[in-house]
């Protein structure tokens, strides 16, 4: 089976003005297959959020090879990458990053928009996959008459919109509470089951428990890439 | 189809952003409302000048040379124009007889004075003496009644013909003709009216004048030293040229003057005025128009000005939208279309407010906002938007994602 997701030799460099540089990724390698559920871990500054700007293609890196099914990323332009995290990356952020003033509907077609998908199938696809978040009685809700974990699954529901090849959470449970976490938690480990390539970037170990495999990153480089064996689960119906 | 598709979303995301900045939107826009305004308004005005100098240069006719001894226009010294002998009434047959190219010739000689029918008057008429002849000599018609005839004319008759302004001035409510008007307080009987010919505020035309035969304007208001013009037609339109020379050569003859020795009269004609005008008008309308752009650019500068705050209020928005796949030219096009939409909903207001100032306009010049100036207006204020929302939108397109998003 071919990866989805390979880096090697990933370096991020950031000039500070002047002559200061911070190494924010040192010689970063990974692959990450298809179906895969990985947690990856790092404290803050480890330079977890700049591997995953890089993997989301929301940024490039200074040097290394970035193979995003197969295609070469790494030194793609603006508009092509634009068009990869269209296509074929969901985002899941911490702070939602809903449009506020736009209904659960719109927020969840607006990739589809960008798509050049037209508006019938957009408004079908889009009432789909709220429902399949469980929100199919919320479609027209804006953001904030919503709780914070109904934002999170229309969130989500955006994510899963364009059918991607990966799902990029970035602190996914850090905004709620912790029964809500859990719920969303659960909504990620049904969309894994259900074939999704699921990738969580998280401070929190208790959150990197779900997931198949752990990558924990320390000063710019992989520090550690294990398969969980005995993972925590929760009994879906 | 993709392209119509940002459009229509570029286009619900301006007017939700609009709807949730009544206040500040409604501020920017009127600086474009008030560019529009104050640019509709001066094309119309200017358009009106330029009608009514054409009306007023009309009523000069395009086939009638005035041998006077004035010029119309001149660089020439003043001393030695003034001190030209006058022109005589006599030269009136002398023309007629000689000339083969021309097909009417008339004195006309003018004061002016006040006239009166009963409580009705009017001052400051220009009371013009002339004969017969004038009717044709000046290609002008009448609405009613007739001119005076040949024998009226040679009679002296006390007969006048008037103008359509001093018609309606002294006779607000009563058919002119037949009635006894008094001119500079001698009696006149009013045989015909002339049709209305409008132009620059009435002036140069028939309409403020009354003509009464030359004997008896000569006898009632002095003739002597008078200036007197003699206006000659052209028989044919298309030999205007050859009958100038004409009428050039048989003046030199008239007057005596040796070959070689400057004219000591002139002949002027419609086509000096236009001329003379038409670079003038040119040169007011740039200026004005000038000044009135001024207001768009500030109105531009406005819009401007909000799309940068609104670019910079909504970075989180637009990394939001780059994450999930919106390409520069969506972002450009979103705030291109935004500013485009400020420009043209003020660029309308602008003309609603404008179309009725422009009637307001049309009671002293005539003139209504032509059409073009409508879709011209409509086509600055969307370049105005375009133009003036190019640079925040750049901005807004090439923002980093990463850290559009983390912006708060």
């Amino acid at each position: 089976m071919s990866n989805v997701i390979e880096l090697k030799n990933i370096v991020k460099t950031y000039d500070m003005g002047g002559a200061e540089q911070v190494h924010a990724l040192q010689g970063v390698s990974l692959a990450l297959g298809r179906n895969e559920y990985v947690a990856i871990m790092g404290p803050s500054g480890s330079g977890k959020s700049t591997l995953m700007n890089i993997i989301g293609c929301l940024d490039t890196p200074t040097s290394g090879l970035y193979e995003f099914n197969g295609i070469n990323v790494s030194e793609m332009n603006d508009n092509d990458l634009a068009k990869i995290r269209n296509k074929e990356i969901g985002f899941v952020f911490q702070t939602f990053n809903l449009l506020a003033r736009s209904d659960a509907l719109h927020n969840v077609e607006l990739p589809l928009i960008y798509a050049g998908i037209p508006a019938a199938e957009r408004k079908r696809r889009a009432k789909e996959t709220l429902e399949h978040v469980q929100l199919g009685d919320r479609v027209h809700h804006k953001p904030n008459e919503l709780s914070g974990g109904q934002r999170q699954r229309v969130a989500v529901a955006r994510a899963l919109v364009t059918k991607p090849s990966i799902i990029l959470a970035d602190e996914p449970t850090g905004n709620l509470d912790s029964k809500t976490g859990e719920e969303i938690l659960m909504l990620f480990e049904e969309l894994h089951r259900q074939g999704n390539t699921i990738i969580i970037v998280t401070h929190e170990a208790e959150i990197a428990e779900h997931a198949h495999r752990v990558i924990r990153i320390r000063d710019g480089k992989v520090a550690s890439d294990d398969h969980v064996t005995k993972r925590r689960t929760y009994a879906v119906a | 189809m993709y392209f119509l598709t940002e459009l229509k979303e570029g286009l619900a995301i301006s007017f939700r952003a609009i709807r949730t900045n009544k206040m500040r939107s409604v501020l920017t826009t009127l600086g474009i409302v008030i560019g529009i305004v104050s640019v509709t308004l001066m094309s119309t005005a200017i358009e009106g000048v330029n009608r009514a100098f054409d009306k007023s240069a009309a009523a000069f006719g395009t086939d009638v040379f005035y041998v006077q001894k004035f010029p119309w226009v001149s660089n020439d010294d003043w001393a030695t124009i003034r001190n030209r002998r006058e022109l005589k009434v006599e030269y009136v047959d002398k023309i007629e007889r000689k000339s083969l190219l021309t097909d009417a010739v008339a004195p006309v000689m003018a004061t002016r004075r006040e006239v009166t029918f009963g409580n009705d008057r009017m001052d400051g008429a220009l009371i013009s003496g002339t004969t017969d002849a004038y009717l044709s000599a000046a290609g002008v018609s009448l609405a009613d009644g007739r001119f005076f005839s040949a024998e009226e004319s040679n009679g002296g008759r006390p007969v006048c013909a008037i103008g359509a302004v001093v018609a309606e001035t002294i006779f607000p409510n009563q058919d002119p003709i037949g009635k006894k008007i008094r001119v500079g307080g001698f009696p006149y009987t009013v045989i015909g009216v002339f049709e209305k010919q409008g132009g620059l505020f009435g002036q140069f035309t028939s309409d403020t004048r009354v003509y009464v035969p030359l004997l008896s304007f000569q006898s009632n208001f002095g003739g002597r030293r008078r200036d007197v013009t003699i206006q000659v037609r052209a028989a044919d339109l298309k030999q205007m040229e050859d009958a100038k020379i004409e009428l050039e050569g048989i003046m030199r003859q008239i007057r005596g003057i040796a070959p070689g020795k400057e004219n000591d009269f002139s002949i002027n004609q419609q086509e000096i005025l236009t001329q003379t005008f038409g670079p003038i008008s040119l040169v007011i309308a740039s200026i004005g128009l000038f000044i009135t752009g001024l207001s768009l650019f500030v109105g531009g500068i406005g819009i401007m000005n909000i799309m940068f705050v609104s670019v910079t209020e909504r970075t989180k928005e637009i990394g939001i939208r780059k994450a999930i796949g919106a390409r520069r030219r969506t972002i450009l096009l979103q705030f291109l279309v935004e500013a485009a939409a400020l420009c043209l909903i003020g660029g309308l207001i602008g003309l609603i407010i404008a179309f009725p100032l422009s009637l307001i306009v049309n009671q002293f010049l005539p003139t209504s906002m032509p059409l073009s100036v409508v879709f011209i207006s409509i086509s600055i204020s969307l370049a105005v938007g375009l133009i003036s929302g190019f640079l925040p939108a750049y901005r807004a397109a090439k923002m980093d994602p990463v850290e559009a998003l983390r912006y708060e």
